[in-house]
């Protein structure tokens, strides 16, 4: 791959494709049934990658979760459970 | 129309960027500063040309400002000196890392301590290897004109890489001599407005400045290197446009009484028209090499020129401490390893010393001395008070 | 070539005499160049400027060592520093002072002219560049009248110009008027 000038990056989003979520050990897990709507686990989580599906449920993308927890820890029902991941 | 006029060094400088159409300027207009950006501030003020003028908190701001500008696609400048300069150090390797076509003009100033706001040329020397361009100019005519030939070798699509105009501090910034400043629209002909590849652009987004891990760090060094090699050629090609257009040029260095010269001195900036007198004042068969360009090092150049040399001695002011010389001398032993040339030094005019005729009649004298065989200093320091240390 | 050294007091405004002389000599057609000895100035401290006047384009950098004429703003500058130091014996000294005669150590002709009195008279300030400029275009011949007077208006705000220009002319006519 030819590196561009000044080491560039031209295509946004690129980084898009180094998916990272084969760093995690635990895997958050959301508890629907708990959840509240506060949003706060979508505002604390450090990757940006909690996002609301058509049905307005938080979901986690687990291509880029690394599995810190602070959306587990911000959580106020406790609806989101860490729990280890089989590989 | 050209017109003919008498100014100091650093309106020269100004007058050069008003003439570029130059975008963005950015400075912190305080010690060690020149009245270039004083210059261009009254300029502005007077609706002479517009352009951004960003007053920052230091040079290392300064830089920075530039880089950001630079980085949008605008023609920008700034100038500091010495302490400036160094402060800017780690800024400098971001703007030529991030390939931005920045003209900076630098003040040939002393660095401290002992406090001292003098000519010598060690602040831009210590910055050789920061892949910047670097040009050394003797008169303020000249500086007026590499300013605008750094803006074609910056931007010039294989180089692209910022560029210092080195003048001496007070020798040219303060002193009043004639210029011919060129027309606005021939200098628009000569330098065409500036596309900047890789400039951020919301339709096209970029990402500048971004990691480059041991997988490609090494490749944007070498690609640095290229365009550093380019902007040899690139220089040559815009002194010869130069000349073309404006009537006068001055390659990227300059070979004075050179015919035959056994005995060759070297030198950088305006000393060499102290040394030219002294040559003429003498009737000395002696040539006198002055490298106009040191960054990239005109290496086939400086090889050529000195191919019937026996004895050079090289005239600088800078000596890099632990290494007994200048940095030029150093990297002509390198240049021409291999070859007879017997390489002699002389250390000058550090801090504002004043050289004299006198000083360069003993750097010939010692030259020629060599050249009969006799033993003499290898680095000698012109009027050096050897009763003071 | 012809090289002038100005001696003066910080304040006095050495290095814009010099810087005029240069400017004015340009515009009689002629090379010139000026630079200052970059001290670090001050009010009172003694300060010296350089001027080189030529034919052809002036290459020589060094600062002025043999002169061919010195200007000396400040006559408190005799006893502190050697201020004829390397003039030649064809050359020529302005000094300012009210005295009319001053003994200075070289064989050059020593001229006289009380600049301060003209500066305090036409500008109200002791401040003598442009009345020693006027005194010395007099003695020397060396610039025209005309271009040290087109020199103080391009480097002068309109009002402090008119009032200098004054210092020039008056300095120029008094100086003419002793030779």
């Amino acid at each position: 791959m030819k590196v561009d000038i000044a080491a560039c990056i031209t295509e946004p989003g690129s980084s898009e494709r180094n998916k990272t979520g084969g760093w995690r050990v635990f895997k958050p897990v959301v508890h629907q049934e708990r959840c509240i709507d506060c949003g706060s686990c979508w505002i604390f989580c450090p990757e940006a990658c909690i996002s609301r599906n058509e049905a307005g449920e938080y979901v986690v993308d687990l291509d880029f979760c690394k599995g810190c927890g602070i959306c587990a820890n911000e959580c106020p029902t406790e609806a989101i459970e860490m729990v280890l991941e089989e590989k | 129309m050209p017109h003919r006029d008498v100014m100091h060094g650093s309106r020269a400088v100004a007058e050069a960027v008003k003439l570029c159409d130059v975008k963005v300027i950015a400075a912190y207009p305080i010690t060690p500063q020149t009245h270039i950006v004083e210059d261009i501030a009254e300029m502005l003020a007077n609706g002479e040309f517009d352009a951004e003028y960003i007053m920052v908190e230091s040079e290392h701001s300064a830089m920075s400002a530039c880089i950001g500008a630079s980085a949008t696609g605008a023609r920008t400048f700034t100038a500091t000196a010495s302490q400036g300069l160094a402060l800017m150090h780690e800024v400098l390797w971001i703007a030529s890392g991030m390939r931005l076509p920045i003209v900076m003009v630098n003040a040939n100033r002393a660095l401290s301590a002992p406090i001292n706001i003098w000519n010598d040329q060690s602040d831009s020397i210590a910055e050789r290897d920061s892949g910047w361009v670097q040009l050394y100019v003797e008169t303020c005519q000249e500086a007026l004109d590499s300013v605008i030939q750094a803006y074609r070798i910056a931007e010039h699509q294989d180089v692209l890489l910022p560029v210092m105009v080195c003048m001496d501090g007070f020798v040219l910034t303060h002193t009043v001599e004639p210029v011919e400043v060129p027309d606005k629209e021939q200098v628009r002909r000569y330098l065409p407005e500036l596309r900047l590849p890789h400039a951020l652009d919301p339709e096209h987004p970029v990402t500048m400045g971004s990691l480059g891990d041991p997988n490609y760090y090494m490749e944007c060094r070498k690609q640095q290197e290229i365009a550093m090699e380019h902007a040899l050629r690139v220089a040559e090609e815009a002194d010869e446009e130069f000349r073309r257009v404006f009537g006068r040029g001055y390659g990227i260095l300059e070979e004075y009484n050179m015919q035959d010269a056994e005995v060759v001195l070297v030198t950088m900036g305006s000393v060499a028209g102290t040394i030219k007198e002294t040559i003429d004042m003498l009737g000395s068969d002696v040539g006198l090499l002055r490298l106009r360009m040191f960054r990239p090092f005109p290496k086939e150049a400086v090889r050529r020129a000195l191919r019937n040399a026996k004895v050079v001695n090289v005239i600088e002011k800078d000596v890099s401490m632990g290494f007994g010389e200048g940095a030029l001398m150093t990297e002509l032993k390198s240049v021409l390893y291999g070859s007879d040339i017997r390489i002699l030094g002389t250390v000058a005019g550090l801090g504002g010393r004043d050289i004299t005729t006198e000083h360069v009649r003993q750097a010939i004298e010692r030259a020629e001395r060599a050249l009969r065989g006799e033993r003499v200093e290898e680095v000698a320091w012109a009027g050096l008070k050897e009763e003071a240390l | 070539m012809k090289e002038i050294r100005f001696h003066g007091r910080g304040g006095q405004g050495a290095v814009t005499a010099a810087d005029l002389l240069a400017m004015a000599a340009f515009f009689d057609g002629k090379y010139s160049q000026a630079f200052p000895s970059f001290g670090t100035e001050r009010r009172g401290a003694p300060v010296t400027a350089f001027a080189r006047i030529s034919d052809r384009f002036i290459r020589l950098r060094s600062q002025i060592y043999e002169p061919d004429y010195i200007v000396v703003q400040d006559p408190s500058l005799l006893e502190v520093i050697d201020v004829a130091a390397g003039l030649k014996s064809t050359g020529k000294a302005l000094i300012n002072t009210e005295k009319s005669e001053i003994k200075l150590n070289t064989e050059a002709e020593v001229h006289t002219i009380n600049a301060t009195r003209i500066a305090l008279d036409v500008l109200g300030v002791p401040i003598v560049n442009t009345a020693m400029i006027g005194a010395f275009a007099a003695l020397t011949g060396e610039v025209s009248l005309e271009s040290v007077i087109k020199a103080v208006r391009r480097r002068f705000p309109e009002k402090l110009a008119e009032r200098n220009v004054r210092a020039v002319e008056v300095a120029y006519e008094e100086m003419e008027a002793k030779l």
